[in-house]
């Protein structure tokens, strides 16, 4: 089956192209990209993408799927078509399902559920410690043989400094970057930011330094073994200092943050919203403004979004109680086209944070559009405005803050190697 | 004038008139209690629930009497009674008693918040009694009652707030408070105890007991807040005394006609030495009594009374 899409912007970052194109799809590749393809043969779907960007795919590195163990707040099946829904067409899951991803058969078993049931790529990452324990190394060879793309305990950090540096070093057999959650757990007792607004509402905090002192721990122990590290979900300023300061001088770090970092403050945990009750924090003005240079100047290498869904119970509680998580597949990718609105980025230097880049860090084939290329790829307006309605998520988890926000940039179109999985109904 | 707020749920969100409202409708509610038949019919009808969910003596028998006083009905439920043992949500045992038709419901709870996730979530009125570390708008009412009635007024005073203001509601709801009334307010414990960016509230912070109640109009004691984590922050409650127990020779630095108070339970020996809880400067039994009136007067305005 051909897909001819005609007169969009295509914007890849990774050949740093940005130019009006016709892109013909011949099964799971791009065939050939052109300023006019007229003669497609036949039988050719036509796509038009007058006035639309077209880009490679989005990449989210950072996901929660809670299946196994957890299929009542999501599944594989519906955080994929959340995922294509927003634009994505990669998505790594984390490791903290039950049982936890940390041998063969919990990896074999998510890359069986998504090739069955999934509308984008699933790619599980692999827990660092057996059962997240951060006592004894996982199976990582083991889950590698059955694609694993990273490694990471996320959700917590490997208290135990030794034990981290064993694996670092071990997964270089593997070249598997290790994506490391920072967080101290003594100093990290709270449920919100340390700062002005705890001190308001009176809620246990936790302060910026529980993020930073491991952040900074964790690359001098990569650096030790030259082995790569990508710090995840950060938060703090300190953290982006500590980031761009080590990139001086060590070529294998990288980093990434979420939506939420750059777009709401530790001021809306006031109203104790315990959707806005997330793991690290939302965190003060200051953070978020230094979260966006970071972005802006490079720091930053990745937005993820850690999406996580959580059931009613687990969130319609007091915000003590209330389980850490934010979901982010279907809002990630809207909420960080206003960094390119607010001139923080230019639409390339952000679809690159959201496909050259992870793509490059987990050695993946896609994210890029050219001839030949594995026919990944989204369709979208950078301008349309749209309201987020919770309800009308694909995704089981309707915990987000940022429900009856307007958000400005929709995702019309998202097409899987060479399929279109997801079409917006308005397009 | 008349209350604009379906709820009470702390004191920052309050205007000066508003504090000032409730503060005037409670001197006329003070006689009520002093009287032989110490019952008006006022909120005759009214239903009022008090659901504790932490233990609460003072707080708890304060609003009942308040409540009663006004004619009112009331019904209380404590943790231990409630269905939270097994296991229902705060939102459902909200729903289930507001199907009951209250008029009021008063919440005290070991979590901040959790009174918001009724107003929320339900038609009736919801008075904070405590929630967490977070506030105790009522204790504060009450003590700014009680200031004024023993110093004439508010405004400028300088006040000193002793002991474990990290974990403290009724040091929060008194700085919200006192800072509307440009109150001079100096925050005194152990660094432990007291929260960073405090002085972003407009308070200033010392660490030694005498610097900080020289030239004060009121000090006020508080507790350690053993439930909320207040001990391990500290080597010993014995060095905690040695510090930061008041003793009468501290008052000498005080201004003349100083008060001393303390939102109770006190724990004599420790923050406050028995000369000075049964001194002639203490108001602690005032405070007490002051607030039923205060209560009396939250509860007549909350549900439509007008001053």
């Amino acid at each position: 089956m051909k897909i001819l899409i005609k007169n969009g912007r295509l914007i890849d970052p990774a050949s740093d192209r940005d130019e009006r194109v016709d892109i013909l799809i011949d099964g799971g590749h791009v065939e050939k990209i052109d300023r006019e393809i007229s003669r497609t043969g036949k039988g050719a779907e036509v796509v038009d993408a007058t006035g639309l960007v077209i880009a490679p795919g989005l990449i989210d590195m950072h996901t929660h799927l809670r299946e196994p163990g957890y299929e009542y707040k999501e599944t594989i099946k519906t955080g994929s078509r959340a995922a294509v829904r927003g634009g994505f067409t990669t998505i790594v899951c984390m490791a903290n399902t039950d049982p936890v991803n940390d041998n063969r058969s919990v990896s074999e078993f998510i890359k069986s559920k998504a090739q069955a049931e999934a509308l984008c790529r699933v790619l599980p990452c692999g827990a660092i410690t057996k059962g997240l324990r951060g006592e004894e190394l996982a199976q990582i060879g083991e889950m590698y043989e059955a694609g694993i793309v990273a490694l990471s305990d996320d959700g917590k950090s490997v208290r135990n400094a030794g034990l981290l540096l064993k694996a670092m070093e071990y997964a270089k057999i593997f070249s598997l970057p290790i994506v490391s959650h920072c967080e101290d757990e003594n100093l990290a007792q709270g449920v919100v930011h340390e700062g002005h607004a705890s001190l308001l509402s009176g809620l246990d905090a936790t302060p910026a330094l529980a993020e930073e002192i491991i952040a900074h721990r964790d690359i001098m122990l990569a650096k030790y073994v030259s082995a790569p590290i990508h710090i995840t979900h950060v938060s703090s300023g300190g953290t982006v200092g500590i980031v761009r300061d080590e990139k001086t001088r060590y070529g294998r770090l990288t980093a990434d943050t979420c939506p939420h970092y750059f777009t709401l403050s530790d001021d809306a945990t006031l109203t104790y919203d315990t959707n806005t009750k997330v793991n690290p924090p939302l965190r003060s003005g200051e953070d978020v403004k230094a979260v966006r240079e970071g972005l802006r100047d490079g720091a930053i290498d990745i937005i993820a979004t850690d999406h996580a869904p959580h059931d009613v119970p687990s969130k319609d509680v007091e915000f003590n109680l209330a389980s850490f998580g934010i979901v982010g597949l279907e809002t990630g990718f809207a909420l960080s086209l206003a960094l390119v609105h607010d001139g923080v980025l230019t639409l390339k230097e952000l679809l690159r944070k959201f496909t050259e880049n992870p793509a490059r860090l987990l050695k993946l084939p896609y994210g890029s559009l050219r001839d030949g290329s594995i026919a990944d790829l989204i369709i979208f307006d950078p301008d349309t405005e749209w309201v987020v309605d919770k309800t009308q998520f694909e995704s089981k988890g309707r915990n987000t803050p940022f429900h009856g926000w307007k958000l400005r940039g929709k995702n019309r179109l998202t097409m899987v190697n060479g399929k279109i999985v997801y079409r917006d109904p308005a397009f | 004038m008349s209350w604009p707020y379906k709820d009470l749920l702390g004191t920052r969100e309050l205007s000066k008139e508003e504090i000032l409202l409730i503060l005037h409708t409670a001197e006329s509610f003070k006689e009520i209690s002093r009287r032989d038949i110490k019952k008006v019919p006022t909120l005759r009808g009214k239903t009022i629930i008090t659901a504790f969910y932490e233990p609460s003596t003072r707080t708890r028998v304060s609003f009942e009497i308040a409540a009663k006083r006004l004619s009112a009905d009331t019904i209380s439920i404590s943790g231990t009674t409630s269905s939270a043992v097994k296991g229902e949500t705060l939102k459902d045992t909200g729903k289930n008693l507001e199907s009951m038709r209250p008029d009021v419901i008063v919440i005290r709870h070991s979590m901040p918040g959790a009174p918001h996730i009724l107003a929320k979530a339900l038609a009736s009125s919801i008075i904070n009694g405590g929630d967490g570390a977070h506030e105790h708008p009522t204790q504060a009412l009450l003590d700014l009652f009680t200031i004024r009635e023993k110093k004439g007024g508010l405004d400028g005073l300088k006040v000193a707030i002793v002991g474990d203001i990290a974990h403290s509601r009724v040091a929060r709801s008194n700085i919200f408070a006192m800072k509307k009334f440009d109150m001079d307010v100096t925050c005194c414990g152990p660094p432990t105890m007291i929260p960073p960016f405090l002085e972003d509230l407009g308070v200033n912070v010392e660490y030694k007991l005498d610097k900080a109640l020289a030239d004060k109009d009121v000090i006020m004691m508080l507790r350690i807040q053993k439930e909320r984590g207040g001990v391990s922050v500290i080597p010993s409650v014995k060095e905690y005394a040695m510090l930061y127990s008041l003793k009468e020779e501290h008052l000498q630095k005080a201004n003349n006609g100083v008060i001393i108070m303390h939102p109770g339970p006190m724990n004599r020996g420790i923050e406050i030495s028995d000369a000075v809880a049964d001194g002639p400067y203490s108001v602690i039994l005032d405070q007490v009594e002051n607030g039923v009136a205060v209560r009396m007067a939250i509860l007549f305005l909350l549900l439509g009374g007008e001053s």
